[in-house]
């Protein structure tokens, strides 16, 4: 029997029993559907926090004060001595490399926010002009910290928008005074109202340089030190860089702590990577089942199409023709299944999409080919205990009925 | 050309042996006209059966054209089956979703022959039978002797050595069943080797040898 002459029959056998046959296309479909969708969206969701991270700056390197592993048991850590505070100074130190774009030091606290009796405690961050594009904030009014020696403590400050809301109300606060923790200083900007930094709800933050927020705090130190690198690819050279200038300045010792956005990402990309699997995992059961209910629909068929297949064998086919005729017949419901179910795969990722514009629902390829993978596997394995069946017939009885 | 001899055929029906063939031996020639006869049960079927390659005996030899045919695996009998062997049944069993054209070529289509060479050959036998504009209808388009009809020219496309025919007008009416009668003696004279398988005396009559089975036996044969 030809290739050709197995298809056509086959199709001619699924297109004499309409209700059946799209009964089994409508459980392939929906299996194959579910499997493209789930992905689609699963990596969606996978593309959409890594997108978000990177906004934050793939680049960026945040150096802590302290090292994080306890069981480096140096003489320093023995007599309970604390680590050296990163300063100014540092920051100044790491900035002097062609490795780096930019640098912000930063500094956080927590003050009261005085104006005309209305009071509110606030979290103040003292930082640089760099710090609005290394966190790509945007500036809604006014201008941001001015660029100047990070030393000079300017009483200065831009306020987070709903902060300003509360303090001024409708009134304009540009050139107005505030009162920080018993100090004067003055409104020169107001930051647009949105996103999130470091955990802040930048609606919620006041900004003040650097300098002025240590004389605020009354400390040397430094909460951590922001660095941009220049590209991706010189981040691990930008680590070592920082680590040696730091611990040069440190008497030699490694009191620092470097962690990189990329690495943090990478961890929520695995994380996201492992849901997608599953949820493509669960929804491949569904087609496991549209192969169970192809196999019972198949057993049937058979038994109803008992004197057709003895026919067959009377008329000179063998044993593996017979096989093959209805493996085939099961392989075209699941070929045509699947595509009709990548259609609508297609058709519903489309359709969040529409609804959830930020959400690039399209599946991955790996699991195109995996939903059309399985649908063929289950296709084949659960036809062949059918047409195994069918196969062994006796055709003598088979034909003795009519 | 078929040679049975001595063959054996029993089944185990509810645990009882039953003997269906008992050491029966039959030679068949080629050109010979052939009718089995016999009351219902009593194992014609059977024979027709193993002539067939349908069903094997479990003892005796069965040569078909010179060639020991008794234990051939599933994939040589199929094949000898295509090649020699043409069936026409007493409920036609044409498949109803294919036309007539189509049930007509099933046979070349599971041998492998190509679409427009099955299209030929069946338009030849088409014609010849009588059923010219009936070609693309479907079996339940066509009346009784219409679909026997496709039946006899599905089982003389491969042109087989023989042509065996279980009840052909057991599900005709008097007139239609006459009709079949003529088209398969008509096939015997050109030369085609029939055996017909019958309980009705008027038709096993016509054959020019007549075999009578009673209880799995050869009761009684006319020529041959």
């Amino acid at each position: 029997m030809r290739p050709l002459d197995t298809i056509r029959f086959g199709l001619g056998s699924l297109g004499s029993n309409r209700v059946r046959t799209a009964l089994m296309l409508l459980a392939m479909s929906i299996g194959v559907a579910a499997v493209v969708l789930l992905t689609g969206i699963g990596n969606g969701a996978r593309l959409y926090i890594v997108d978000q991270f990177a906004s934050l700056g793939t680049n960026l390197v945040i150096v802590i004060p302290g090292r994080a592993e306890t069981a480096n048991n140096t003489p320093a850590t023995l007599i309970g001595e604390t680590p050296r505070d990163l300063t100014l100074e540092d920051a100044a130190a790491v900035m002097r490399s062609e490795l780096v774009e930019r640098v912000a030091p930063l500094n956080i606290g927590e003050l009261n926010a005085v104006r005309q009796g209305r009071e509110r405690q606030v979290p103040v961050l003292g930082s640089s002009a760099s710090f609005l594009a290394i966190h790509h904030l945007k500036l809604a009014l006014g201008s941001f910290l001015p660029e100047e020696d990070w030393d000079i403590a300017r009483p200065v400050c831009v306020l987070g928008s709903k902060v300003s809301q509360e303090l001024f109300g409708r009134e304009p606060a540009i050139g107005e005074l505030i009162r920080l923790g018993g100090y004067r200083c003055r409104v020169i900007g107001i930051l647009a109202s949105e996103g999130r930094s470091l955990g802040f709800d930048t609606q919620e933050m006041v900004m003040v340089p650097v300098a002025f927020a240590q004389m605020l705090y009354n400390t040397s130190g430094l909460f951590r030190i922001l660095v941009e690198g220049k590209d991706l690819e010189s981040l691990e050279r930008l680590k070592k860089h920082i680590k040696a200038t730091i611990a040069k300045r440190h008497y030699g010792e490694e009191d620092v702590t470097i962690i990189t956005q990329d690495s943090i990402l990478a961890t929520f990309d695995k994380i996201l990577r492992s849901l997608t699997l599953t949820v493509a995992g669960i929804a491949a059961i569904s087609l496991v089942v549209a192969g169970i209910l192809i196999m019972n629909v198949m057993l049937m068929s058979v038994a109803q199409r008992t004197a057709e297949i003895g026919l067959c064998k009377a008329l000179g086919g063998t044993r593996r023709q017979i096989m093959a005729m209805l493996v085939s017949e099961a392989l075209l419901l699941s070929v045509i299944g699947g595509i009709l179910g990548l259609l609508l795969g297609f058709a519903g990722s489309w359709g969040i999409a529409q609804v959830y514009p930020e959400l690039t629902t399209t599946p991955p390829l790996w699991a195109v080919a995996a939903a059309m993978a399985t649908a063929l596997g289950t296709g084949l394995i659960f036809s062949l205990l059918p047409a195994g069946r069918a196969a062994r017939l006796d055709p003598i009885r088979a034909l003795a009925r009519r | 050309m078929i040679e049975l001899s001595d063959i054996c055929r029993t089944f185990t029906v509810g645990g009882q042996e039953v003997r269906a063939m008992d050491h029966v031996s039959l030679t068949i020639g080629a050109g010979e006209y052939l009718s089995i006869m016999g009351p219902s049960g009593s194992g014609k079927s059977t024979l027709l059966n193993i002539i067939g390659l349908l069903d094997t005996p479990n003892s005796g030899t069965y040569l078909l054209d010179g060639r020991d045919v008794t234990s051939l695996a599933d994939e040589q009998l199929a094949a000898t089956r295509s090649r020699k062997i043409g069936f026409i049944f007493q409920f036609f069993h044409l498949i109803p979703r294919l036309s007539a054209a189509q049930n007509i070529e099933l046979p070349l289509m599971l041998a492998g022959v190509p679409l427009r060479q099955r299209r030929q050959r069946s338009a030849v036998l088409i014609d010849s039978f009588g059923l010219g504009n009936r070609r693309h209808h479907r079996p339940d388009e066509l009346s009784g002797g219409q679909r026997q009809r496709v039946a006899i020219a599905r089982a003389v496309i491969n042109q087989p050595a023989v042509l065996l025919a279980d009840e052909p007008t057991g599900n005709l009416d008097r007139s239609s069943g006459a009709e079949i009668i003529d088209l398969l003696e008509g096939l015997n004279r050109a030369g085609q080797t029939l055996v017909i398988v019958t309980h009705d005396p008027e038709i096993g009559e016509r054959a020019r040898r007549r075999v009578r089975v009673v209880d799995g036996r050869l009761a009684s044969d006319s020529g041959g």
